[in-house]
Protein backbone atom coordinates (compact mmCIF):
# COMPACT_ATOMS: atom_id res chain seq x y z
CA UNK A 1 0.00 0.00 0.00
CA UNK A 2 1.68 3.65 -1.09
CA UNK A 3 1.19 6.69 1.11
CA UNK A 4 -2.01 7.67 -1.09
CA UNK A 5 -3.82 5.13 -0.67
CA UNK A 6 -2.67 5.35 2.74
CA UNK A 7 -4.39 9.17 2.84
CA UNK A 8 -7.31 8.46 1.65
CA UNK A 9 -7.89 5.77 4.70
CA UNK A 10 -7.34 7.82 6.75
CA UNK A 11 -9.29 10.71 5.21
CA UNK A 12 -12.45 7.75 4.99
CA UNK A 13 -12.34 7.09 8.49
CA UNK A 14 -12.26 10.30 9.63
CA UNK A 15 -14.99 11.31 7.50
CA UNK A 16 -16.90 8.27 9.09
CA UNK A 17 -16.29 8.33 12.60
CA UNK A 18 -15.57 11.64 13.18
CA UNK A 19 -16.20 14.65 11.14
CA UNK A 20 -19.42 16.58 11.34
CA UNK A 21 -19.65 16.50 7.31
CA UNK A 22 -19.36 12.92 5.65
CA UNK A 23 -17.62 14.64 2.85
CA UNK A 24 -15.73 11.31 1.35
CA UNK A 25 -19.27 10.56 0.38
CA UNK A 26 -20.34 13.20 -1.94
CA UNK A 27 -16.79 11.81 -3.73
CA UNK A 28 -18.10 8.52 -3.74
CA UNK A 29 -20.59 9.76 -5.36
CA UNK A 30 -19.08 11.87 -8.49
CA UNK A 31 -20.90 10.68 -10.83
CA UNK A 32 -24.70 11.65 -9.20
CA UNK A 33 -23.09 14.85 -9.03
CA UNK A 34 -21.46 15.60 -12.21
CA UNK A 35 -24.71 14.08 -14.05
CA UNK A 36 -26.30 17.42 -11.88
CA UNK A 37 -23.51 19.83 -13.06
CA UNK A 38 -24.12 18.95 -16.60
CA UNK A 39 -27.85 18.96 -16.55
CA UNK A 40 -27.61 22.62 -14.91
CA UNK A 41 -24.90 23.55 -17.72
CA UNK A 42 -26.61 22.16 -20.54
CA UNK A 43 -29.97 23.86 -19.59
CA UNK A 44 -28.93 27.53 -19.00
CA UNK A 45 -26.41 27.39 -21.79
CA UNK A 46 -29.16 26.33 -24.45
CA UNK A 47 -32.00 28.49 -22.68
CA UNK A 48 -29.39 31.69 -22.82
CA UNK A 49 -28.43 30.97 -26.58
CA UNK A 50 -32.29 30.56 -27.69
CA UNK A 51 -33.17 33.34 -25.11
CA UNK A 52 -31.19 35.70 -26.75
CA UNK A 53 -32.49 34.74 -29.85
CA UNK A 54 -35.62 35.37 -28.68
CA UNK A 55 -34.68 38.42 -26.91
CA UNK A 56 -32.91 40.50 -29.79
CA UNK A 57 -36.31 41.63 -31.64
CA UNK A 58 -38.31 42.42 -28.36
CA UNK A 59 -35.25 44.54 -27.38
CA UNK A 60 -34.73 46.24 -30.61
CA UNK A 61 -38.57 46.99 -30.52
CA UNK A 62 -38.53 48.47 -27.44
CA UNK A 63 -35.37 50.71 -28.09
CA UNK A 64 -36.72 51.90 -31.35
CA UNK A 65 -40.45 52.24 -29.71
CA UNK A 66 -41.94 50.46 -32.44
CA UNK A 67 -45.78 51.17 -32.86
CA UNK A 68 -47.98 47.91 -31.40
CA UNK A 69 -45.02 46.04 -30.62
CA UNK A 70 -43.32 48.19 -28.44
CA UNK A 71 -46.61 47.87 -26.14
CA UNK A 72 -47.00 44.09 -26.72
CA UNK A 73 -43.35 43.70 -25.45
CA UNK A 74 -43.58 45.76 -22.79
CA UNK A 75 -46.48 43.56 -21.22
CA UNK A 76 -44.19 40.22 -22.33
CA UNK A 77 -41.44 42.19 -20.51
CA UNK A 78 -43.93 43.25 -17.69
CA UNK A 79 -45.46 40.24 -16.86
CA UNK A 80 -42.58 37.50 -16.90
CA UNK A 81 -40.64 39.53 -14.83
CA UNK A 82 -43.46 40.13 -12.76
CA UNK A 83 -44.10 36.67 -11.83
CA UNK A 84 -41.96 33.76 -9.66
CA UNK A 85 -40.13 31.47 -12.70
CA UNK A 86 -40.95 28.39 -10.44
CA UNK A 87 -44.99 29.31 -11.14
CA UNK A 88 -44.03 29.58 -14.70
CA UNK A 89 -42.52 26.08 -14.84
CA UNK A 90 -45.49 25.01 -12.82
CA UNK A 91 -47.80 26.71 -15.49
CA UNK A 92 -45.50 24.60 -18.16
CA UNK A 93 -45.44 20.97 -17.05
CA UNK A 94 -48.52 20.94 -14.27
CA UNK A 95 -50.78 23.35 -15.98
CA UNK A 96 -50.42 22.64 -19.99
CA UNK A 97 -50.86 19.14 -19.46
CA UNK A 98 -54.38 19.32 -18.49
CA UNK A 99 -55.61 20.51 -21.74
CA UNK A 100 -57.08 17.67 -24.21
CA UNK A 101 -55.55 19.86 -27.53
CA UNK A 102 -52.06 20.15 -25.83
CA UNK A 103 -52.15 16.65 -25.27
CA UNK A 104 -53.11 15.55 -29.04
CA UNK A 105 -50.45 18.37 -30.17
CA UNK A 106 -47.28 17.36 -31.59
CA UNK A 107 -45.38 19.66 -28.89
CA UNK A 108 -46.93 16.76 -26.40
CA UNK A 109 -43.79 14.76 -26.65
CA UNK A 110 -42.00 18.01 -25.49
CA UNK A 111 -43.83 18.98 -23.03
CA UNK A 112 -44.27 15.54 -21.05
CA UNK A 113 -40.90 15.84 -20.03
CA UNK A 114 -39.05 18.07 -17.17
CA UNK A 115 -36.27 18.61 -18.75
CA UNK A 116 -38.11 20.18 -22.06
CA UNK A 117 -40.16 22.22 -19.44
CA UNK A 118 -37.62 23.97 -17.84
CA UNK A 119 -35.78 24.68 -20.92
CA UNK A 120 -38.78 26.55 -22.27
CA UNK A 121 -39.48 28.40 -18.96
CA UNK A 122 -35.78 29.69 -18.60
CA UNK A 123 -35.50 30.83 -22.30
CA UNK A 124 -39.19 33.04 -21.62
CA UNK A 125 -37.53 34.13 -18.47
CA UNK A 126 -34.16 35.10 -19.91
CA UNK A 127 -35.56 36.30 -23.10
CA UNK A 128 -37.48 39.00 -21.14
CA UNK A 129 -34.52 39.84 -18.98
CA UNK A 130 -32.22 39.77 -21.81
CA UNK A 131 -34.24 41.95 -23.81
CA UNK A 132 -34.37 44.40 -20.96
CA UNK A 133 -30.63 44.73 -20.81
CA UNK A 134 -30.41 45.25 -24.54
CA UNK A 135 -32.87 48.32 -24.61
CA UNK A 136 -30.52 49.66 -22.02
CA UNK A 137 -27.63 49.16 -24.36
CA UNK A 138 -29.48 50.91 -26.79
CA UNK A 139 -31.00 53.43 -25.82
CA UNK A 140 -27.80 54.89 -23.80
CA UNK A 141 -26.11 55.36 -27.35
CA UNK A 142 -25.51 58.37 -27.54
CA UNK A 143 -27.19 61.00 -29.96
CA UNK A 144 -23.84 62.62 -30.83
CA UNK A 145 -22.81 58.67 -32.23
CA UNK A 146 -25.76 58.60 -34.12
CA UNK A 147 -25.86 62.58 -35.84
CA UNK A 148 -22.45 62.09 -36.55
CA UNK A 149 -23.17 58.51 -38.55
CA UNK A 150 -25.63 60.64 -40.40
CA UNK A 151 -23.32 63.67 -40.57
CA UNK A 152 -20.57 60.89 -42.42
CA UNK A 153 -23.04 60.42 -45.09
CA UNK A 154 -23.43 56.46 -43.56
CA UNK A 155 -26.90 54.57 -44.32
CA UNK A 156 -29.12 53.45 -41.66
CA UNK A 157 -27.96 50.04 -41.98
CA UNK A 158 -24.02 51.27 -41.61
CA UNK A 159 -24.61 53.63 -38.80
CA UNK A 160 -26.11 50.29 -37.37
CA UNK A 161 -23.17 47.91 -38.39
CA UNK A 162 -20.27 50.12 -37.71
CA UNK A 163 -21.47 52.08 -34.65
CA UNK A 164 -24.98 51.44 -32.85
CA UNK A 165 -24.60 47.74 -32.55
CA UNK A 166 -20.61 47.71 -31.47
CA UNK A 167 -21.54 50.50 -28.75
CA UNK A 168 -24.73 49.37 -27.66
CA UNK A 169 -23.44 45.36 -26.87
CA UNK A 170 -20.36 47.09 -25.01
CA UNK A 171 -22.84 48.95 -22.93
CA UNK A 172 -24.98 45.90 -21.96
CA UNK A 173 -22.50 43.94 -21.14
CA UNK A 174 -22.52 43.89 -17.37
CA UNK A 175 -26.50 43.94 -17.20
CA UNK A 176 -25.93 40.73 -19.20
CA UNK A 177 -23.62 39.33 -17.20
CA UNK A 178 -25.58 40.14 -14.14
CA UNK A 179 -28.53 38.14 -16.10
CA UNK A 180 -26.57 35.20 -16.34
CA UNK A 181 -25.18 34.80 -12.71
CA UNK A 182 -29.12 35.51 -12.80
CA UNK A 183 -30.26 32.41 -15.06
CA UNK A 184 -27.65 30.02 -13.20
CA UNK A 185 -29.16 30.71 -9.49
CA UNK A 186 -32.58 30.67 -10.92
CA UNK A 187 -32.35 27.35 -12.70
CA UNK A 188 -32.35 25.40 -9.06
CA UNK A 189 -36.27 24.95 -9.60
CA UNK A 190 -35.76 22.69 -12.31
CA UNK A 191 -35.29 20.42 -9.59
CA UNK A 192 -38.76 21.04 -8.45
CA UNK A 193 -40.25 19.40 -11.50
CA UNK A 194 -37.96 16.22 -11.09
CA UNK A 195 -34.65 17.02 -13.62
CA UNK A 196 -31.75 16.35 -11.55
CA UNK A 197 -29.53 19.42 -12.07
CA UNK A 198 -27.19 20.26 -8.79
CA UNK A 199 -29.62 20.49 -6.66
CA UNK A 200 -32.09 17.59 -7.84
CA UNK A 201 -28.88 15.93 -7.45
CA UNK A 202 -27.91 17.08 -4.08
CA UNK A 203 -31.33 16.28 -2.83
CA UNK A 204 -30.96 12.72 -4.37
CA UNK A 205 -27.81 12.45 -2.71
CA UNK A 206 -29.69 13.09 0.86
CA UNK A 207 -32.39 10.95 0.86
CA UNK A 208 -30.16 8.21 -0.34
CA UNK A 209 -28.02 7.97 2.81
CA UNK A 210 -30.64 9.96 4.71
CA UNK A 211 -28.01 12.60 5.53
CA UNK A 212 -29.28 16.38 6.31
CA UNK A 213 -27.11 18.82 4.74
CA UNK A 214 -23.95 17.25 3.27
CA UNK A 215 -25.81 17.57 -0.10
CA UNK A 216 -26.63 21.07 0.12
CA UNK A 217 -22.98 22.08 0.76
CA UNK A 218 -21.45 20.03 -2.12
CA UNK A 219 -24.18 21.80 -4.10
CA UNK A 220 -23.73 25.59 -2.76
CA UNK A 221 -20.04 24.93 -3.07
CA UNK A 222 -20.27 24.02 -7.45
CA UNK A 223 -22.64 26.83 -7.97
CA UNK A 224 -20.62 29.19 -5.81
CA UNK A 225 -17.39 27.39 -8.40
CA UNK A 226 -19.40 28.05 -11.38
CA UNK A 227 -20.10 31.62 -10.69
CA UNK A 228 -16.82 32.30 -10.13
CA UNK A 229 -15.62 30.89 -13.09
CA UNK A 230 -18.02 32.87 -15.06
CA UNK A 231 -17.14 35.91 -13.76
CA UNK A 232 -13.90 35.47 -14.02
CA UNK A 233 -14.28 34.69 -18.30
CA UNK A 234 -16.33 37.35 -18.11
CA UNK A 235 -14.43 39.85 -16.27
CA UNK A 236 -11.43 38.72 -19.19
CA UNK A 237 -14.25 39.20 -22.23
CA UNK A 238 -15.25 42.47 -20.45
CA UNK A 239 -11.54 44.12 -20.12
CA UNK A 240 -10.96 42.99 -23.62
CA UNK A 241 -14.41 44.97 -25.23
CA UNK A 242 -13.96 47.77 -22.95
CA UNK A 243 -10.16 48.90 -23.18
CA UNK A 244 -10.60 51.99 -24.79
CA UNK A 245 -12.28 52.81 -21.20
CA UNK A 246 -9.63 51.74 -19.26
CA UNK A 247 -7.49 54.60 -17.85
CA UNK A 248 -4.16 55.73 -20.10
CA UNK A 249 -1.50 53.79 -18.24
CA UNK A 250 0.98 56.18 -17.90
CA UNK B 1 -49.16 33.59 4.53
CA UNK B 2 -47.09 34.76 1.41
CA UNK B 3 -47.78 38.39 1.85
CA UNK B 4 -46.63 37.36 5.71
CA UNK B 5 -43.59 35.52 4.66
CA UNK B 6 -42.27 38.60 2.72
CA UNK B 7 -43.07 41.57 4.97
CA UNK B 8 -41.57 39.36 7.87
CA UNK B 9 -38.36 38.36 5.68
CA UNK B 10 -37.76 41.98 4.17
CA UNK B 11 -37.81 43.20 8.17
CA UNK B 12 -35.12 40.78 8.86
CA UNK B 13 -33.20 41.14 5.73
CA UNK B 14 -33.65 45.57 6.31
CA UNK B 15 -32.04 44.56 9.82
CA UNK B 16 -29.11 42.23 8.71
CA UNK B 17 -28.59 44.81 5.82
CA UNK B 18 -28.04 47.78 7.84
CA UNK B 19 -26.03 45.92 10.43
CA UNK B 20 -23.82 44.40 7.26
CA UNK B 21 -23.02 48.01 6.01
CA UNK B 22 -22.71 49.44 8.99
CA UNK B 23 -19.62 46.68 9.12
CA UNK B 24 -18.39 47.15 5.97
CA UNK B 25 -18.10 50.82 6.59
CA UNK B 26 -16.75 50.11 9.67
CA UNK B 27 -12.95 51.07 10.54
CA UNK B 28 -12.75 47.28 12.20
CA UNK B 29 -11.13 44.91 9.30
CA UNK B 30 -12.21 41.88 11.26
CA UNK B 31 -15.62 43.44 10.69
CA UNK B 32 -15.44 44.52 7.29
CA UNK B 33 -13.87 40.48 6.07
CA UNK B 34 -16.76 39.34 8.27
CA UNK B 35 -19.25 41.48 6.04
CA UNK B 36 -17.85 40.57 2.84
CA UNK B 37 -17.46 37.02 3.24
CA UNK B 38 -21.32 37.37 4.06
CA UNK B 39 -22.40 39.09 1.05
CA UNK B 40 -20.13 37.12 -1.32
CA UNK B 41 -20.84 33.57 0.13
CA UNK B 42 -24.55 34.78 0.13
CA UNK B 43 -25.03 36.55 -3.39
CA UNK B 44 -22.76 33.41 -4.69
CA UNK B 45 -25.48 30.52 -3.89
CA UNK B 46 -28.69 29.95 -5.10
CA UNK B 47 -31.46 30.94 -2.90
CA UNK B 48 -33.43 27.46 -3.07
CA UNK B 49 -30.22 26.22 -1.59
CA UNK B 50 -29.18 28.14 1.42
CA UNK B 51 -33.49 27.73 1.84
CA UNK B 52 -33.06 23.66 1.94
CA UNK B 53 -30.42 24.11 3.82
CA UNK B 54 -31.62 26.06 6.57
CA UNK B 55 -34.31 24.09 6.76
CA UNK B 56 -32.73 20.43 6.43
CA UNK B 57 -29.87 20.99 7.79
CA UNK B 58 -30.44 23.80 10.07
CA UNK B 59 -32.53 22.12 12.65
CA UNK B 60 -30.28 18.83 12.92
CA UNK B 61 -27.38 21.46 13.43
CA UNK B 62 -29.29 23.26 16.01
CA UNK B 63 -30.13 20.25 17.95
CA UNK B 64 -26.83 18.81 17.73
CA UNK B 65 -25.62 22.11 19.16
CA UNK B 66 -28.23 21.95 21.96
CA UNK B 67 -27.01 18.18 22.89
CA UNK B 68 -23.33 19.21 22.94
CA UNK B 69 -24.21 22.87 25.34
CA UNK B 70 -26.36 21.28 27.06
CA UNK B 71 -28.96 24.27 26.84
CA UNK B 72 -31.86 22.77 25.24
CA UNK B 73 -33.10 19.19 24.37
CA UNK B 74 -35.27 19.47 20.89
CA UNK B 75 -36.51 22.49 18.71
CA UNK B 76 -38.27 21.90 15.97
CA UNK B 77 -38.58 24.82 13.65
CA UNK B 78 -41.64 25.44 11.34
CA UNK B 79 -41.75 26.26 7.79
CA UNK B 80 -42.43 29.51 8.27
CA UNK B 81 -39.70 30.36 10.66
CA UNK B 82 -37.13 28.29 8.56
CA UNK B 83 -38.81 30.60 5.32
CA UNK B 84 -38.48 33.40 7.22
CA UNK B 85 -34.87 33.23 8.34
CA UNK B 86 -33.34 31.97 5.03
CA UNK B 87 -34.94 34.36 2.77
CA UNK B 88 -34.06 37.64 5.02
CA UNK B 89 -30.75 35.82 5.13
CA UNK B 90 -30.53 35.99 1.54
CA UNK B 91 -31.90 38.88 0.97
CA UNK B 92 -29.71 41.36 4.24
CA UNK B 93 -26.81 40.56 1.79
CA UNK B 94 -28.39 42.29 -0.91
CA UNK B 95 -29.71 45.04 1.55
CA UNK B 96 -26.05 45.28 2.57
CA UNK B 97 -24.86 46.30 -0.72
CA UNK B 98 -28.25 48.71 -0.89
CA UNK B 99 -27.32 50.60 2.50
CA UNK B 100 -23.77 50.79 1.66
CA UNK B 101 -24.06 52.17 -1.28
CA UNK B 102 -26.36 54.69 -0.51
CA UNK B 103 -24.14 55.40 2.37
CA UNK B 104 -21.19 56.79 -0.17
CA UNK B 105 -23.56 58.35 -2.14
CA UNK B 106 -24.17 61.18 0.69
CA UNK B 107 -21.49 63.86 0.25
CA UNK B 108 -18.81 63.59 2.43
CA UNK B 109 -18.79 67.65 3.05
CA UNK B 110 -22.36 67.19 4.50
CA UNK B 111 -21.00 64.82 7.16
CA UNK B 112 -18.38 67.07 7.71
CA UNK B 113 -20.23 70.23 7.94
CA UNK B 114 -22.05 68.28 10.54
CA UNK B 115 -18.71 67.18 12.64
CA UNK B 116 -17.84 70.79 12.20
CA UNK B 117 -21.44 72.32 13.64
CA UNK B 118 -20.73 69.95 16.69
CA UNK B 119 -23.58 67.31 15.73
CA UNK B 120 -23.31 64.21 17.83
CA UNK B 121 -22.92 61.00 16.19
CA UNK B 122 -26.65 60.24 17.03
CA UNK B 123 -27.81 63.80 15.40
CA UNK B 124 -25.63 63.48 12.84
CA UNK B 125 -27.34 60.26 11.57
CA UNK B 126 -30.80 61.07 12.27
CA UNK B 127 -30.78 64.12 11.15
CA UNK B 128 -28.32 63.95 8.02
CA UNK B 129 -27.29 60.42 7.33
CA UNK B 130 -30.44 58.52 7.69
CA UNK B 131 -32.66 60.85 5.47
CA UNK B 132 -30.39 60.46 2.45
CA UNK B 133 -29.45 56.73 3.00
CA UNK B 134 -33.58 56.49 2.46
CA UNK B 135 -33.83 58.63 -0.38
CA UNK B 136 -30.52 57.08 -2.30
CA UNK B 137 -31.34 53.57 -1.36
CA UNK B 138 -35.35 53.29 -2.36
CA UNK B 139 -34.56 52.26 -5.86
CA UNK B 140 -32.38 49.34 -5.22
CA UNK B 141 -34.61 48.45 -2.24
CA UNK B 142 -37.61 47.95 -4.36
CA UNK B 143 -36.05 46.04 -6.72
CA UNK B 144 -34.80 43.70 -3.63
CA UNK B 145 -38.87 43.84 -2.84
CA UNK B 146 -39.58 42.55 -5.98
CA UNK B 147 -37.47 39.80 -6.22
CA UNK B 148 -37.97 38.91 -2.35
CA UNK B 149 -41.81 38.72 -3.20
CA UNK B 150 -40.68 36.47 -6.21
CA UNK B 151 -38.19 33.99 -4.28
CA UNK B 152 -40.86 33.31 -1.82
CA UNK B 153 -42.51 30.98 -4.19
CA UNK B 154 -39.80 28.72 -3.69
CA UNK B 155 -41.15 28.70 0.22
CA UNK B 156 -43.34 26.20 -0.98
CA UNK B 157 -41.22 23.51 -1.71
CA UNK B 158 -40.24 23.33 1.96
CA UNK B 159 -43.78 22.82 2.64
CA UNK B 160 -44.94 26.12 3.68
CA UNK B 161 -48.54 26.31 2.76
CA UNK B 162 -48.76 29.38 0.68
CA UNK B 163 -50.44 30.52 -2.33
CA UNK B 164 -48.09 28.16 -4.48
CA UNK B 165 -48.80 25.36 -2.21
CA UNK B 166 -51.78 25.36 -2.01
CA UNK B 167 -52.89 25.96 -5.86
CA UNK B 168 -50.68 22.92 -6.36
CA UNK B 169 -52.28 20.27 -3.84
CA UNK B 170 -55.73 22.02 -5.00
CA UNK B 171 -54.70 21.63 -8.82
CA UNK B 172 -54.03 18.03 -8.15
CA UNK B 173 -56.97 16.97 -6.07
CA UNK B 174 -59.48 18.82 -8.73
CA UNK B 175 -57.89 17.60 -11.59
CA UNK B 176 -57.38 20.87 -12.83
CA UNK B 177 -53.86 22.77 -12.29
CA UNK B 178 -54.20 25.18 -14.72
CA UNK B 179 -56.67 27.48 -13.42
CA UNK B 180 -55.30 27.54 -9.93
CA UNK B 181 -51.66 28.22 -10.87
CA UNK B 182 -52.86 30.90 -13.27
CA UNK B 183 -54.74 32.33 -10.16
CA UNK B 184 -51.88 32.17 -8.27
CA UNK B 185 -49.24 33.75 -11.74
CA UNK B 186 -52.00 36.75 -11.76
CA UNK B 187 -52.33 36.88 -7.68
CA UNK B 188 -48.04 37.75 -7.82
CA UNK B 189 -48.55 39.78 -10.72
CA UNK B 190 -50.79 41.79 -9.13
CA UNK B 191 -48.30 42.02 -5.72
CA UNK B 192 -45.64 43.64 -7.97
CA UNK B 193 -47.42 45.52 -10.06
CA UNK B 194 -48.92 47.30 -6.25
CA UNK B 195 -45.36 47.32 -4.65
CA UNK B 196 -43.94 48.59 -7.93
CA UNK B 197 -46.57 51.45 -8.15
CA UNK B 198 -46.61 52.59 -4.10
CA UNK B 199 -42.65 52.45 -3.95
CA UNK B 200 -42.46 54.51 -7.03
CA UNK B 201 -44.69 57.08 -5.65
CA UNK B 202 -42.80 56.56 -1.82
CA UNK B 203 -39.40 57.37 -4.27
CA UNK B 204 -40.85 60.50 -5.89
CA UNK B 205 -42.41 61.82 -2.17
CA UNK B 206 -38.34 60.87 -1.03
CA UNK B 207 -37.01 62.83 -3.47
CA UNK B 208 -38.46 65.98 -3.41
CA UNK B 209 -36.27 68.87 -3.42
CA UNK B 210 -33.76 66.53 -5.44
CA UNK B 211 -33.02 68.15 -9.05
CA UNK B 212 -33.39 65.19 -11.33
CA UNK B 213 -30.28 64.72 -13.23
CA UNK B 214 -30.28 65.27 -17.23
Amino acid sequence: MDTFDLIVDALRDFSDNHSPIHFILIFDEWKLFLRGVSNTIVLVGISLVSGGLLALPIGVCRALRVPILNEIAYAYIYVVRGTPLLIQLYLIYYGVGQFEFVRDSFLWPFLREPWWCALTAFTISTSAYTAEAIRGGLEGVPKGEVEACIAAGMSRLQALRRVIVPSAYRRALPAYGNEVIFLIHASVVASTVTVIDIVGAARHFNNKFFLAYEGFIAAAILYLIIVYLFTLVYRRLENRWHRHLRPIEA
Amino acid sequence: MTIGLSLSSIGLAVVLGLLGAWAKLSKSRRLQKLAGLYTTTVRGIPDLVLMLFVFYGGQTLLNELGEASGLWTYVELSAFTTGVMAIGFIFGAYMTETFRGAYLMIARGQIEAGIACGMSRWILFSRIVWPQIVRYALPSFTNNWLTLLKTTALASIIGLEDIVYTAVSAGRATQEPFAFLLTVFFIYLGLTAISDVSLRAVERKYSAGMLKGV
